[in-house]
This record gives structure tokens, sequence and C-alpha cells, in this order.
């Protein structure tokens, strides 16, 4: 396909082969790649091959299965939604009248009632519910500069609308992210003696570290006209708000939990939990949820019997095809060579 | 049916009196006007005249771009792919805030994709410039003034360079020859290269100038030469020369052409008139025609197909985007607040959401820009590329005795080679060698000669007639005796002189004195061994010089007005010198299908000879001519069957008189400037040819490649063979009307229609076909030819050639393949879906306007039973697979764009997503592109029923592309469900973190990478180290890339900074969820695979079973296969012999022959 133009002018190679010596051949030269004979494993699913790779999978997967399973069941889970009853009962009508309102009492006291032992660490996660942390506009409205260095913060590009205060200091954190900041608040208690919510490390390492700046203090934050969450204390650098750097790793679906805290003691079976909590953030413009979730984890993370039962599921199929493969390979063996096979045989006049 | 007409229908011009037609004559007179006004100032290159006329210089540049056009014309070329256009708006939009992912993340890819397609081409274009460069700087002797010659480059030669050209030396421009080492100022020249005629030629300088014949002559020469413009007219040349103040026409006759070669003469001087850019061969440079396959464009078709589906799903994903948008602020109610939907900027607002909506779209058509791939164009074309190299490099393929391989001259057509429905293929040159013997002869009616043809042999293996060792001993018998190329005659009669001793010595003599007579042979006598070779315009046309010098007819020279030879008289049994004065060469053509000469033997004696055609020569014989009519035509029937080519000779004896009067009248014909010349001409040597005396018929046999035809047929019973003859058929038909051939072409259907179990052959000559070309009749001849097992269309013009293959090609819509040798067979090579062209004998014509050059015709078998099936099954199966695992991968996006309420916010970080196509799933498609086999070369061949996979086109049927896409939904969809399923709003790990969006995306886009390359390796049965490097490599690369790119500063990597180390790596459930999803995204494809292998296979399934059970070496078991697949069609050479298989054929073959 080189050849294409210099075909006429540049034949002269190829023209003297009538009479002229042959001084060299053009013979291409033998090797197993150029022939395309190299050495080649070629496996086809041979019944042999088709049964042991159900039965394979399925030795594989049903213990992972019981064992995902049963990490699952050890995990104690227990889930309360506080949003619809932590509203007073004059104003269910209008529980976004009530919200907004900065005036009234948002304390809200729940009982918890723990079913079976938990040993610790118990995590404390809020669950936000048909809240879009994963819409384009939210997720990119903040400025990672900003947040990693005291120098930088004036970076605030990106954080429309909340971006600066009205005369045009930078607010800090920027964006709508940091702006909606999940602000309840929950205290536990055991009777009479309060459970201590450990709220440090509940944020990625590297978070802590890299992204969020030891020197970055909030600045103007939440003192627009309109606010949105949680405010920061003034004091402490963003590396050490980690309810913001919680906050700030966007979910990836509108349901989603985020860590609240660590509860560093064993429960019991039957211990009566009363929950004081602050129902300050405002899901109810959304219609979302909002659940207060006290679990323990296992090495698969939280409680979940999906991977459990699809594992268990897949392995079960994969054995029941080997069960299957093997009775029909047996009962219709392969007549070897039967020509009917040929799809175009059956229809000889072609397409 | 004999083939008894000559081949070539344009004879050379070896002679000079041959030239300068009159058509081409043009009024010297216009010359200085427009289109005339070159002028060359011979020798004085730098005068002030010559400066100001500033012609370009003899550098000849072939490349497609320089330096400066490079660019914008490869950037416009890539461009005019609409897929290619898509991904720049796309670049374009991404620069906008519209875009989801940062601007460089898409740039990247599509320079690199672009980039490498014009790597390709610059590489291309390189070795183009690089073959120029070699070629510009070739050396030619320029004059140096003073007497002297000096070498020079080629490309210094301007416009008005006296040269000297040497023996077997090209010419570096265009030349005006002023003289020769010969006297008479003649040189022969080759033109091999540029019209692929392998004759020489011969050109005659001026007299005026012929004596310029040292070097030292041109001290104080001046000429001016003044001509026409560059044209690309190879056959014309007008112009004058002025010299010593005299002015001279010019003709073609004078110019030697660049790139031709100076042959048989020491050598020549010459003044440069065109150079580089302006010479003829130049201005006759073009490139083929450009083809495209039937995969490709059909691949089109899916490109605009998905890109509908995109502006579909964009548009569903934008109305529904605009609806929540207007949702969240209604009267002043904010839904969700978090959004500020009070303060939004236009791409969100609330308030404009129909703007909104539409920006959207256009955020949206980038986001889906992941359903087509974008490396799919340049991942075809590497593919093709080195496809084309396995060809090129298939040893094989390669033909010992020419050295030469095969060679893909495009690689466009790969995959269509696997796919041919239907083959044409001329006969002469192509199925067979193109060199002739003469093998048989009869003379005063007695048949000479024993050897057997091919044919013959075939007919009797057949039959079973003959025995094996009756051919065995033959065969012994002809490798005792040296071999003579275009000589295969053996009667003891004849040869070592007996014929002296027959009953009709003289005639023999006669006979043979013709043959080494009547033709236009140059003799080449090899000054070593003093032995003669000739150069014959056409194979036959030597084989009867060379026969004639085996049986003691010696010709070994000519000069412009005689022939010598030498002759064994019966007399004295010894060789005498004999020179015969030529008077009259009369010019064979197609029309006269005859051709003579008339010469004056030293005793004054006036003889015209006679060679030709049967149909024509019978009817010019003397009444004391026809001695032995009945008996030679006998014997020429038999010939004719026997598969040979046929001539009958005769001669007469001519009277001073009669002579003068014919001489007279000829050469006022010949000087004739009207344009009924050539029909004066015509007439006048028929008057001539007249009362001629009969000799006898010779009889040449064109031997069939090695292993050619007959093999083929057997193994290729899927295409029908529509066979283009150039001769054959000896009576002529008279008058055929449209009428008859519509009314036989029905019967003919009718015919076919009654009877199902027998195979017919459908033989249609030159004539008969003109009306069954015509419009109204060309669909009957094509469903009536497209029914019979074999057509054979003999003595059609190349056009006609041509319009069959348009009209099959046309009317059955499947691939056709054309074969051919000769420049006659271009219009089919071209017109053909693949033009395959023979770099035989013929010359390049053929092999430059082919797609593909293989140099014997039993090499087709391999280029399409084994290149075509691969190349066809891995470009259908690479293509389907690009489709597949882009649907995969949009789909998971697209899922996850609708979990974001429409927002346009993608599940993967920008750089996943760009290395996607480039990096991680690209090489994998390569490897299968370039690599797979689903069977080995040798059960390619041994099953050529294989094949059909390709003309049934099984592999890419929309069936097929559907169910790859079906499967490419269903992965993304089950990827996409299973992982957030699995990980979901809980914990993901023992540490309580749950899953946020970077961890979902690395998650989901680890099972991508992983299902995809698996599903490769599900789809190939063929594992080289090079396919597990690149399937387990692409996954491995992943990783790396997730190590690498997590462990920058977080600044470039954002939000993907240690992802994988802190938050994947450590968990156990990514690692678990992983093969999970992968294993059983998987399953049900490998389900249907096991199901699809065991009970339903495709073809290439049960040969791979077959390797399997080891039963491929079983012959018996083989044979069942086979057979099974084979149409019952019985296709041969010998058809017409073997009556009792073509019925039809002779039954249509009758019925033209009888008047309407």
């Amino acid at each position: 396909m080189n050849n294409v133009n210099g075909s006429v002018v540049g034949s002269s190679s190829g023209s003297g082969d009538g009479s002229a010596p042959r001084r060299n051949s053009k013979r291409p030269k033998y090797s197993r790649f150029t022939q395309q004979e190299l050495p080649a494993c070629k496996p086809i699913l041979t019944p042999k091959w088709v049964i042991s790779v159900f039965t394979l999978i399925g030795v594989v997967f049903v213990p992972i299965g019981i064992a995902s399973l049963m990490a699952s069941n050890d995990v104690v889970e227990i889930v309360d939604r506080y949003d619809n009853v932590c509203v007073p009962p004059n104003m269910t009508n209008d529980k976004v009248a009530y919200i907004q309102n900065n005036e009234t009492d948002k304390s809200c006291r729940r009982t918890l009632e723990v079913p079976k032992h938990m040993s610790q660490p118990i995590y404390v996660y809020y669950q936000l519910d048909n809240f879009y942390q994963n819409h384009r506009r939210y997720v990119k409205s903040r400025n990672d500069a900003q947040l990693r260095k005291h120098s930088q913060e004036n970076e605030t590009s990106g954080c429309d609308p909340e971006k600066r205060t009205k005369d045009g200091a930078p607010i800090v954190p920027c964006g709508l992210i940091a702006w909606s900041l999940f602000n309840d608040t929950y205290i536990f208690a055991i009777g009479n003696k309060n459970l201590t919510v450990n709220k440090k490390g509940i944020s990625w390492k590297s978070d802590r570290d890299h992204k969020f700046g030891k020197d970055v203090l909030p600045k103007n934050f939440q003192s627009g006209p309109l606010i949105g969450g949680g405010k920061l204390d003034d004091t402490k650098p963003l590396s050490e708000q980690e309810d913001l750097i919680v906050w700030m790793r966007t979910a990836a679906l509108p349901t989603f939990r985020k860590l609240y805290g660590r509860i560093e003691q064993d429960l019991n079976a039957g211990d009566v939990i009363t929950v004081t909590l602050e129902n300050n953030y405002n899901t109810y413009s959304f219609s979302g949820k909002k659940k207060l979730v006290l679990s323990t984890s296992s090495w698969l993370g939280g409680k979940n019997d999906f991977l459990g039962i699809a594992y268990l599921a897949v392995g079960g199929l994969c054995f029941f095809l080997a069960v299957a493969f093997t009775i029909v390979y047996l009962v219709k063996p392969r007549k070897l060579g039967d020509p009917s096979y040929l799809s175009w045989n059956r229809n000889p006049a072609g397409h | 049916m004999a083939r008894g007409t000559r081949r070539k229908l344009h004879f050379s011009k070896l002679y000079s009196f041959v030239c300068g037609r009159s058509k081409f004559e043009v009024d010297h007179s216009q010359i200085g006007g427009p289109g005339f006004s070159r002028v060359a100032y011979a020798n004085a290159p730098d005068c002030s005249e010559a400066g100001n006329l500033n012609y370009g210089s003899n550098y000849v540049s072939t490349t497609k771009y320089t330096l400066a056009t490079f660019f914008p014309k490869s950037l416009f070329e890539q461009f005019r792919r609409v897929a290619n256009l898509y991904f720049l708006f796309t670049a374009f939009l991404s620069f906008t805030s519209l875009a989801p992912y940062s601007a460089v993340s898409i740039i990247i890819p599509l320079i690199v994709v672009i980039g490498a397609t014009m790597l390709k081409e610059a590489i291309e274009d390189w070795r183009r410039y690089r073959q120029d460069i070699k070629v510009n700087n070739r050396k030619v002797e320029l004059y140096h003034g003073s007497s002297t010659f000096g070498f020079t480059e080629w490309k210094n030669l301007r416009v008005g360079d006296i040269v000297k050209v040497e023996k077997d030396n090209f010419f570096p421009a265009d030349l005006v020859m002023l003289s020769s080492s010969y006297e008479d100022g003649i040189c022969y020249v080759e033109t091999m290269n540029l019209d692929g005629e392998t004759n020489l030629k011969l050109k005659q300088s001026l007299e005026v100038t012929s004596g310029l014949q040292a070097d030292s002559s041109f001290q104080n020469f001046k000429m001016i030469i003044k001509c026409e413009d560059p044209n690309a007219s190879l056959y014309t040349f007008v112009g004058t020369m002025e010299y010593e103040d005299q002015e001279y026409p010019l003709s073609p006759q004078q110019l030697l052409l660049r790139d031709s070669k100076l042959r048989n003469t020491d050598y020549i001087y010459g003044v440069v008139v065109f150079t580089g850019r302006d010479t003829k061969v130049m201005q006759n440079a073009m490139n083929p025609p450009s083809k495209r396959s039937k995969i490709e464009m059909k691949m089109d078709k899916l490109i605009y197909l998905l890109l509908f589906s995109l502006v579909v799903v964009s548009s569903v994903g934008s109305v529904v985007f605009g609806i929540i948008s207007s949702d969240d602020l209604q009267v002043g109610k904010v839904k969700r607040w978090y959004f500020r939907p009070d303060d939004s900027s236009i791409y969100y607002d609330p308030k404009r959401a129909a703007v909104a909506a539409i920006l959207h779209f256009l955020t949206a058509i980038m986001l889906y820009s992941y359903f087509i791939p974008i490396s799919l164009y340049v991942s075809i074309e590497i593919v093709k590329v080195l496809q084309s190299i396995f060809i090129n490099q298939d040893i094989q393929m390669y033909h010992e005795e020419s050295n030469k391989p095969a060679r893909a001259r495009t690689s466009n057509l790969n995959e269509e080679l696997g796919q041919v429905a239907t083959i044409l293929s001329d006969k002469t040159g192509t199925l067979t060698c193109n060199s002739m013997e003469f093998i048989k002869c009869s003379i005063a009616g007695i048949a000479y000669g024993h050897g057997f043809t091919e044919v013959e042999r075939a007919i009797a293996r057949r039959k079973g007639s003959l025995s094996i060792e009756n051919e065995q001993s033959k065969e012994n018998h002809e490798q005792a005796k040296p071999a003579i190329k275009g000589y295969n005659f053996d009667d003891a009669r004849i040869i070592n002189g007996n014929w002296v001793y027959e009953p009709h010595s003289d005639i023999i003599r006669m006979f043979f004195r013709l043959l080494a007579i009547c033709h236009t042979a140059i003799p080449e006598v090899d000054e070593e061994t003093g032995k003669i070779s000739y150069e014959a315009e056409s194979p036959d046309e030597a084989a009867f010089v060379i026969a004639a010098r085996e049986l003691g007819f010696e010709f070994y020279q000519r000069t412009q007005t005689s022939i010598s030879i030498h002759e064994l008289d019966p007399v004295s049994c010894k060789h005498v010198e004999k020179s015969y004065k030529l008077l009259n060469v009369l010019e064979f053509n197609s029309s006269r299908k005859r051709m003579s000469v008339v010469v004056q033997d030293d005793e004054g004696k006036l003889l015209l000879f006679s060679k030709g055609a049967d149909s024509v020569m019978f009817e010019k014989l003397g009444k004391g001519g026809r001695g032995f009519e009945n008996k030679t035509k006998e014997h020429m029937h038999e010939y004719a069957d026997a598969g040979l080519r046929t001539l009958v000779l005769a001669y007469r004896r001519l009277d001073e008189e009669e002579y003068k009067s014919f001489n007279k009248r000829f050469m006022a014909a010949k000087n004739s400037i009207t344009t009924d010349r050539d029909e004066k001409i015509e007439e006048v040597a028929d008057s001539i040819e007249r009362n001629l005396i009969l000799l006898g018929a010779t009889a040449v046999e064109d031997k069939l490649q090695n292993g050619g035809m007959k093999q083929i047929i057997i193994t290729l019973d899927g295409p029908e063979i529509i066979h283009l003859e150039k001769d054959g058929n000896k009576e002529a038909i008279a008058k055929v009307s449209r009428d008859s051939v519509l009314y036989q072409i029905n019967e003919g259907k009718k015919l076919l229609s009654s009877s199902n179990t027998e195979s017919f052959a459908l033989v249609i000559d030159g004539r008969s076909l003109a009306y069954a070309l015509e419009d109204d009749a060309k669909n009957l001849f094509l469903q009536l030819a497209v029914g019979c097992a074999s057509v054979i269309c003999c003595r059609s013009s190349p056009k006609q050639k041509a319009l069959v293959t348009r009209l099959v090609k046309a009317g059955s819509g499947k691939v056709t393949l054309a074969i051919g040798d000769g420049a006659n067979d271009v219009g089919m090579l071209q017109e053909a879906d693949i033009g395959v062209g023979i770099s035989g004998a013929e010359g390049m014509q053929a092999v430059m306007a082919s797609d593909i050059a293989i140099s014997q015709f039993r090499f087709l078998e391999r280029l399409l039973l084994v290149h075509g099936h691969w190349c066809y099954r891995r470009i259908s199966l690479m293509i389907c697979y690009f489709f597949y695992k882009n649907l995969t991968f949009g789909l998971t996006l697209f899922l996850y764009e609708a979990y974001s309420s429409f927002s346009g916010q993608p599940a993967y970080d920008d750089w996943y997503m760009s290395l996607y196509n480039v990096a991680f799933t690209s090489l994998p498609a390569i490897a299968l592109g370039v690599f797979d086999q689903d069977v080995s070369a040798r059960f390619c061949l041994k099953f050529p029923m294989l094949y059909q996979e390709g003309v049934q086109n099984l592999l890419f049927s929309w069936l097929q592309i559907l169910s790859w896409m079906f499967s490419g939904v269903c992965n993304g969809l089950t990827i996409f469900f299973f992982c957030t399923t699995a990980l979901q709003h809980r914990a993901f790990r023992k540490g309580g973190e749950v899953i946020d969006l970077e961890v979902l995306g690395a998650t989901m886009y680890t099972c991508v990478i992983w299902v995809v390359n698996c599903q490769m390796a599900l789809s190939i049965s063929y594992f080289t180290l090079i396919q597990h490097m690149v399937i387990w490599g692409g996954i491995a690369l992943w990783y790396l890339f997730l190590l690498a790119y997590g462990a920058i500063t977080p600044t470039l990597s954002t939000s993907a900074f240690m992802v994988f180390v802190e938050g994947l790596a450590p968990t156990p459930a990514y690692w678990i969820i992983t093969l999970f999803v992968v294993i059983a995204t998987l399953l049900p494809c490998f389900i249907y695979l096991a199901v699809q292998m065991r009970f339903f296979p495709m073809h290439h399934n049960m040969i791979q079973w077959m390797r399997f059970d080891g039963h491929a070496d079983d012959p018996e078991y083989c044979q069942v296969v086979r057979q099974r697949s084979v149409r019952p069609t019985t296709v041969g050479v010998s058809a017409r012999v073997d009556a009792t298989v073509s019925q039809l054929a002779r039954k249509v073959h009758d019925m033209v022959h009888l008047p309407p």
C-alpha cells in the first residue's frame, strides 16, 4: 500500500527482472511470527473444560458466599428514622417552615433498644435519602486548592454561588458542598450515663493529611444572608474539622451514609439508648429522609446480605449447571462431524 | 471454439512505417500557439531566453504531502469521517464549562488517535519520499560543454540539456533523440513501466542528427526544439526542431520517454524536452481508485446508528434533567436547596429549564461519546496494515521462479478477501502461464507431433482411458530431453532434419521458412555462447520462431529492411545463410486476424507469407491452394479440442507487376492522412492476401499454471467461476439479433429451473454478450448466469469484461473478485470489489490497477481461503468487540448519570475514561485483529467450506452485531447494578468507612476492565504469548495506572488521590466484589458459548472439534465432512468436451450458432 503513488516511477526496482540477473531474492524471510505459526494454545470449550469451570466457580463461590453471609449476620445494626417524628405535632403540615425557623427549639429525643450485643467500635452514621451529592453542579462546587493551602484562600473558582461574601472576601471553605454541611447533632446516653462519641479519625487519612490544610482556617463561612447548613469552628484548621472532611467526600448515590463518630464501648443486648438530637438539617424541602444508624462492622464492612446471597446463588447455579451439562453431555453426545450442524447446509440456496 | 486467433490486439509499432498514425498527426503549424508553447534551447540551458522559460526541474515527487501541506491535508482527511468529526466537536465543546470532564482528558485520546493515523500516513509518505530520492539521485551523463560528458544526478537535469544514456539504463526525462550507436539512428526501447508491454519498441532519430555519434560532435551544437505542452498521451508528440537554420518536424518516433529503458543499443544522445512533473509518465501517474470494503461500509452504518442512539439517549436525559431542574424552584419554593437553584448558573437554572436542558444535551453528547469507539478507525487501520504485511510476508505465496512475493497494494480490502462470492477470471496468462509451447503442427495434411497437452491428459484421466504408466513414461521422456522454453515438439519424422525425407518436403520447408520470417520478433545474440534468443511481442510468436530455430531455420538477424536466417538446405543437408529483403509488413489487428509479410528472397522472387486465424484464412485460399484443406481442418479441430491455440499458415508468390501496383497503393494508403486511413490500408492489404496456398496449421499450448485451475475449482466449491475468455469460438456468428439472444436466455432459464440436480455451465461469446448486457436483457442474463455453475464468456472485449463484472456486482450484491494479468483486464480489476493482478509475463498494467498482486493463480487459493478467511474473521470480530466494549462502558456511564438526576456527572475520573479506549482495552482488540486464528492455515485449506462463513457473512451479520451489542448492554447493566447493590450506602470495610463517588467509580471501572478483557479471552480461541500479554497486561496496566495516578500529588490526581492504596487494596470487599461481578457478568456468555460450541457449532467450531478429537488426519472422516458441504457442481476446463456435464452449455452454444 505504500507504493501506490510511486508505482510508475518507482517500479524500476522490479522492472529489471526480465533480463538483468537477479541480485537479491525477494523471498520473504521465514520466521514463525511472519508466517503466523507462533506456538499457541488453542483451548476449546470441551465438556471437560465446561464442567470443570462450572465446578470450580461453584467451589470457590459457595464458601465465599457463606463467609460473607456470616460476616453480614455478625453485624448488628440499629436504624432509626427521625426526620418525620422530630417535628412538633403542630408543625407537621409545614415542616419546611419549622426547620427554617431559627427561633424554635430543634431538639428531639429518641430511644433505641440494642437488640444484640454490640462490641466496640460501634459506628454512628447519619443517613440521608434523596440527597443528590453526586449532582454535577454540587460535585464541582468546591475548590481543592483553597482547601489545601492557606496561601490559596483566594482561589474560589468553581465555587459559585458560595464564592465570596458581599464585600468580596473569599469564603473558606467555598462552594455548595461545604455550604450545605450536615449539622444535626446526636448525644447518646444509656440511662444517665453519657456515651462518648469519638469524632477523631472518622475521615480518610489521606484527606486529613493532603487535601485539607493544617493552616487553613474557616473564614467568612456561613456569613451570607442565606445559611445552608452547619457552621465551623473558626479556630480549628480544616484538617481537624472531620465532619467537614467526611461531608466533602461526595457520596456516589442519592442514598448515602456518612460517619458521625465512634462509640468505643460495648453495648449489651437490651440496653436502651437515649439519643438527644438537634434536628437542624433541612431535608423536608426535597422530601428526603434522615436516619440515625448505629452499626458494628465486620471484615466485609456493614450489614449487607447481598454479596453473600449473590455468591451463594451464582455458586449454586454453577453447581447446577455442572450437573446439567454432565447429564446433557451424557444423554446427547455430539455426533462427530454431523454435517447437519453446518448452518448453511440447511438452506442450500444461501441467503 | 478453437483458440485460433491471436491474443494481442494491438501490435507493436515495431517497424518504422507502421508508426506515425494519421490520427496523431497534428498540424505542425500550431507549434508556438496555445498548447504548443514549449521551447527547449538545446545545449544552452543558461542562455537568457531559456532562463526566462522557467520550466520545472527534473525532480519528481510522488509523495502525497509536503512538509507544508502535511498537517492541513492529512487532518482534513481525518476529519472527513463522521466519527472523527464528532470527536472534534466534543473536543471543542470540552473547553466550555459544559464539559463533564476536563478538556485535556478528551483531547489527549483524540490526539493519540489522530496522531497515530497521521503517523502512519507520514511513514508511508516518507517511504515514497525515500523512493523519490533514490530515483532523483540516479546518475546520467550530461554534456558539460567542451566535448565532455560527466555524470550528474537526474534531478539536476533541465530542459535543453544534452544527455547520453547507455544500454539498459532508464531515460531520466522525456528526451528528443538525436542519435544512437547505430548508423541509422535507431534504438530499441522497453516501455514496461509505462504501458506494461514487454516487447521492444523501435525509435529513430531524424536523419540530420543521426550523425552526431561522438561526444565531440556537440562542441558547437545549437538547436531549438519547439513542441507541445506537457500532456498525458504516451503515443503522441508534436514538435519541430530548428537545427542549422532549418526546421524539421518531430514525431513520437523521436521521443524517448522517462522510465522507459534503452535496450539492445549501446548508447543514445538526446535533448531533454520535458522534465519532472511535465514528463508523460508523471502526467499519467494517478492513484488507483480507492475501494472500501463492505464491512467498513456496514461499520459506517453502525456508527450512524450509534450516533443516532446517542442523540436519543442524550435527549431523553436532557428532557428528564429539564423537568427535574425546573421542579427545584417553583413559585419561590426551593426544593433541593443545596444546589442554590435561586442563584444558579445558566446550565442548571430552573427558571430557564429549557435552555438548561438544551445545554445539558450538549454535555450529554460529550459524556456519551464513549458509546462510539474513538480508537476504532485507527485500530482498524493499524490492523489492516499489519495484515497486509502478513500477506506480503507469506512464504507460501512467494514464487521462486519469478522472484515475486504476494503484494497487497492496498490494505483496505483484506477482509473482503474472505467474502468473495464470485470470481471473474481472465484465462490467458492468469490460469495459464502465458508461456506458449509449440507442440503440434499439421503440414500438407499430415499431423506431426506426439505431445500430450495438459487438457488431453486431464480428460483422459477423467475418462480413465489413459494409463498412468503411459503418462509416466512420457514424463520420463520429457525429463530426459533438455527442455527448451517454448518448444515441446517431438516427432522423429521432422526433427533432426528428417523432414527432408517426408513426402511434401518442399511444403514443410516453406512452412518453417514462414515461421522464421513472418513475425516481428527481434533476435538477441548472446555474445558468449552464440545462442540466439528472441524478443517477441507475444509468447506464441516467440514459440514459432523458436520452433523454426530448433527445426533448422534459425532466424538470427533483423535489420530495417531484411531478415536473415540459417536454413537447412535439403539438397546439401547443410545450413546455409539466407537473407530475405523485407518489403512490407501487413500488421496484425483484431479485425484482420492475420498478419502477412512480403519478402524478396535472394533469387529475387517475391513471396507473401501469411498466418492467421482459421476463420479468415480459409476464405483467402486460392483454388490451387486448397489441396489439403479438409485434412487440415480436421486436425485443427483435434487441436482445438486438446486446448491448443491454432493458426493457419499460407503463402503465395507475387509477380513484379502485381507487387509494384500493390506497393504503390499501399504506400499511398499509408501516407494518407484522412480519417479512413486504417480502412484504406486494410483494403489494400486485403487485395493482396488472396489466392493463398495452404501450408498447414500450427498448434501451441498455453500451459496451465502449476496446480492451476483444476485444484481451485475443486476446492473453491462456493464461488462460481465466471470465466471471461478473450478468445475461443472459431465459428464467427454472422448475425445474432437481440431477440434470439433473449429467447435463448429465457430457454436457458427454463432449462435451469426444470432441473435441479445437474449443474450447468454457460458459454457466451462477445457478440451475444453485447446484446445480453443491454439494459432490458441484462437482468435475465444475470439470473441465468447466477444459476449456472460456471459461465464462460469468450471473446469479450475489456469493456465487456468490466460490464459483466459490474452486472454481477450490482446484480448479486455480493463480493466479486476479478483476477487478470493483462492490460485488457484493467477495467475488470477496477470494477470488481477486489482486483487481483497476476504479476506474470504480461507486464505491470494489471498489477498497477490491482488491489493485490500475486505471481501465480494458484496462490489465489491461499490468499482467499487462508488470509481472506482470517482477515474477515479478525476484522469483523474486532469491530463487534469494539462496539461491545464501548457499549458496556458507555452504559455504566449512562446509568450512573441517571442516578445523579441526569446532571451529566461521570462515574469515573477523567483520566480513567480517556485511557479506557487508548490504553486498557485497545491492545487486545488489535491483537485479535492481527493474530487471531480460528483454525490454522492447514485446516483453512483442507476445509474450504469454512470460507462460506465469509461469503454468507455469518460473522458480521446484523444478528451477530446486534447480539454483541446486546451483550454489551447486558454487561453494562449487570456491572452497574451489581456494583451499586453490593456497595450500597453501608460501610464497605472494617474501619466503618462508607463508599464515595471515587470508590464506586474505581470499583466499577475495575469490573469493566476485567469484564471486557475476559470477554475477549472468551471469544478467541487462539492464545499466543502476545494474546496473554495484551489481555492480562491490559488489566495489570489498569492497576498500575491506578497506583501511579493515586501516588502523585492530589493537585493533579484530585479525588483519585490514594484511592487504591488507601481505599481499595486493603479492602476485602473490593476484591470479592470484583470477582463476583466479573464472573456473574460473563457467566451467561460462557453458558451460551458452551452450548453453542457443543450443540450448534459454527463451521470453524466443527473444525476445532475435529482437530481436538484428532480426527483431522482421518481422511475418510474429513471426506464426509467435506463432501456434505460441497454443492454438486462440476466445473472444469473440459466442460466443452465433457458433453455430459454441460448440457446447457451445449444448448446455448448450439443455439447461438444457429442462424435465427
